[in-house]
């Protein structure tokens, strides 16, 4: 189990939205562009990395029950999606780091997939 | 409980505000204290067929009927509906645009995960005149 604030730590990334979450725990993580795929399974207690910056990737998060984003590559949202992100309560990370680079971090930190699987 | 019905119009292409009505429903249900799980099967069911509107459908509505012992979702558009009901519930195929695909979308997994996370989905459509999709999710945590 890892914070938020460690993972942001780990991945070098900052903070768009979400500071007050910093304690926020997380057992799983998902890396996907592909949003169906996110919404196909669990992810309460999941952080979700992609590198879509986009309203709907909030929206996916929102549904699917995560618990933060981390946008990699360096993907700077608009505001708007910064917006939303506030409003849903999901904190917004940005790394510079490749999604590969990413996952294999936070593995390396216990993190597993959202089912369980490592 | 008395029952609640809502119904939020969507409209085609507009994915800026694409899945509004889904998080409304979701945060209504959560208000009402339903069990996460089931809140969860609903947003995400509502999410997807709300999206395939937005792509695939005319302008329509998502219309929700909430009650003790079940939710249901109906996703109606006027769009120009599709050619084969059976194929398109096949995982994997779509007949999405390129565009839709970049957004993380028209990967084919939207039906069937409706499927997958409803107990009980009904399809019906005519071509040129829409789809209707309906979608029925009983209470069995029972904390409402």
């Amino acid at each position: 189990m890892i914070k938020l604030s460690t993972i942001a730590t780990i991945l070098d990334s900052d903070v768009l939205t979400g500071e007050e979450h910093k304690d926020r725990e997380f057992l799983y993580c998902r890396g996907s562009d592909l949003m169906s795929d996110v919404l196909s399974a669990f992810a309460q207690g999941s952080v979700f990395l992609t590198g879509l910056a986009t309203l709907q990737a909030v929206r996916t998060a929102s549904i699917s029950g995560a618990g933060a984003i981390v946008f990699v590559r360096n993907k700077k949202p608009n505001p708007d999606v910064v917006a939303l992100a506030k409003e849903e309560g999901i904190p917004l990370l940005v790394t510079p780091l490749s999604m590969f680079v990413s996952c294999g971090r936070l593995y390396q930190h216990g993190l597993t997939g959202v089912n369980g699987n490592r | 409980m008395p029952s609640i019905q809502k119904t939020f119009h969507v409209t085609k292409n507009d994915f800026i505000h694409a899945g509004e009505a889904s998080i409304h429903v979701k945060n209504l249900l959560k208000s009402l204290n339903y069990v996460p799980d089931l809140v969860r099967r609903v947003a995400i069911c509502g999410y997807e067929a709300e999206m395939n509107l937005v792509m695939h459908g005319g302008d329509g509505e998502l219309s929700v009927d909430v009650n003790a012992d079940r939710i249901i979702v109906d996703v109606i558009d006027h769009g120009q509906g599709i050619a084969d009901v059976e194929l398109a519930m096949q995982e994997g195929y779509s007949t999405a645009k390129d565009e839709y695909r970049e957004m993380g979308f028209g990967a084919g997994m939207g039906l069937p995960n409706i499927k997958k996370n409803s107990d009980e989905m009904v399809i019906t459509s005519e071509q040129g005149n829409g789809t209707h999709v309906k979608m029925v999710f009983f209470n069995k945590g029972l904390n409402v």
